[in-house]
Parts: structure tokens; C-alpha cells; sequence
């Protein structure tokens, strides 16, 4: 019952050459991910928006609800 | 074949604390031979463990040996190769109390652990429940329906959060949600 010798060195080295290389895989994919699914859907949400956003017409919308304390809506 | 005494039995109706790395308090009952009312181990002195991480415990499991166990020692002192398979075995014994499958052997405690978990939080749960109906003090009133609704219809008025969040969610021209 001789058994063979068992890999006393280059363990580390052994599972870091196995490991380091998934490791940045996920972390480059969640950080690509995270970009393409939510930064430049967000960026595009926000440029969209203030295309066609006219401020005066907001706030008029708004004195009307009656949310302001300095206008209050015209009137009666 | 040798076999163990009572201290073995003893080990195996142990059960509960026999995780692989606890240290293990057979060392003790095997030099009192199963007494119950045992005086405290000397700490100072080595000490018999059973650990899968540190392999070779600091003082063999059995020291006090009888006379067939002393002559089987003498045998170790010859060649190995005259040692029947029993005998080795009987060393080994000696030597340890349990080997690696058995001290890696997994046990039934985690349905206890699970259901002990199990059973509390569901004492607990009736605990609130007993607790929203007699402790509770009323709500206060920002939480009733009719102060939710015209909160929402202020918060839609002020347009918050118009990009992403609640106001882009609600079609103003309509009055109704997208």
C-alpha cells in the first residue's frame, strides 16, 4: 500500500490561477452589467426628460395643485 | 479483537457535542472508565483530542493499559509485518478513539437545530400577533386611507421624483396611472 506522494508546494499559486481569473471575470461583469443595465438607461431617462420639459408649464401645473406657499393659484 | 469498554459506548450515546472541531472529553472518561462524577482534568498536563485540523493529539487515547494490551505493545516493539490485521487495528484503537470518517461522520443534529429554529420563530410569531392586538397602541392617523390618498395626490402635485421614479408613473393627462 504505497501511495503516491501528495503536492506539497504551489498550492496557492495552483488555486489562484484557477480562481483569479474568474474573480475578475465576475467582477468586470457586474460592473459592465451594472453600466449598460441601469447608468446608461438612467442617463437616457434623464436627457429624455429635459427634451421636452418646459419648466413654465410645470410650474404652472403645479401653483394650480396649490404645493406653493409664495404663488398661490390664480384665481379666486 | 480488542474491544474498546464502555468509554466507546459511552462516546457513541454521547451524540450532541460532537462536532468535528470540538475537543472532545473522551480522554477523560476512558482513564475513569465511565464514572459519572468525575474529578476536573488536569489542564496543565497533555491532553487527548479528537480534531480533523491538528492530527496528532498530544498523548495516546488509552495510557492505562491492561495486561493483553501490554503485551500487544511489546509485539509493536517487533517487526510489523508479524501483526495480524486485528492487532493493528487493536494499536490503532489505543492509539486513538475515533478516526477521520468518524470524527467527519455527519449526525442528525441539524433537524434538531432546524426544527428547534423552526418552533421558536413560530412561538415568536404568535408573540406579535398577541402583541398587535393587546400592546399596540392605535395607529396614528397619516396611516389611514384617506390621509395616504391625499398625500399621494400632493406628492403626484409636486411632481416628485418626474424622471424615474412616482411622478413619471402617472400619465398627468389622463389622471390615471401609465
Amino acid at each position: 500500500m504505497s501511495l503516491q506522494k501528495p503536492i506539497m508546494r504551489g498550492l496557492l499559486a495552483k488555486r489562484l490561477r484557477f480562481h483569479l481569473p474568474i474573480a475578475f471575470g465576475i467582477a468586470i461583469t457586474v460592473a459592465l452589467s451594472y453600466k449598460f443595465g441601469v447608468t446608461e438607461p438612467r442617463k437616457k431617462a434623464y436627457a429624455n426628460f429635459y427634451k421636452q420639459y418646459d419648466a413654465v408649464k410645470e410650474f404652472n401645473a403645479m401653483r394650480e395643485a396649490g404645493v406653493f406657499e409664495s404663488v398661490r393659484p390664480s384665481g379666486k | 479483537m480488542l474491544r474498546l469498554t464502555s468509554s466507546r459506548l459511552g462516546s457513541l450515546l454521547a451524540g450532541r457535542p460532537t462536532a468535528a472541531l470540538t475537543f472532545s472529553i473522551k480522554g477523560r472518561a476512558a482513564s475513569q472508565q465511565s464514572h459519572e462524577v468525575s474529578e476536573p482534568v488536569d489542564m496543565s498536563r497533555p491532553m487527548y483530542y479528537d480534531r480533523v485540523d491538528m492530527p496528532l493529539p498530544d498523548k495516546p487515547y488509552k495510557d492505562v493499559l491492561s495486561e493483553a494490551e501490554q503485551k500487544l505493545k511489546q509485539k509493536e516493539k517487533g517487526p510489523w509485518s508479524q501483526l495480524t490485521n486485528e492487532e493493528k487495528v487493536a494499536l490503532y484503537r489505543l492509539k486513538f478513539c475515533q478516526s477521520y470518517s468518524e470524527m467527519r461522520a455527519p449526525s442528525a443534529e441539524w433537524k434538531t437545530v432546524l426544527g428547534g429554529m423552526l418552533f421558536f420563530i413560530g412561538f415568536t410569531g404568535l408573540v406579535v400577533w398577541w402583541q398587535r392586538i393587546y400592546v399596540y397602541p392605535p395607529s396614528p392617523r397619516t396611516l389611514d386611507g384617506d390621509w395616504k390618498a391625499m398625500q399621494l395626490q400632493r406628492m403626484l402635485d409636486m411632481r416628485i421624483n418626474p424622471v424615474e421614479g412616482l411622478s413619471a408613473k402617472w400619465d398627468y393627462d389622463k389622471g390615471q396611472w401609465k
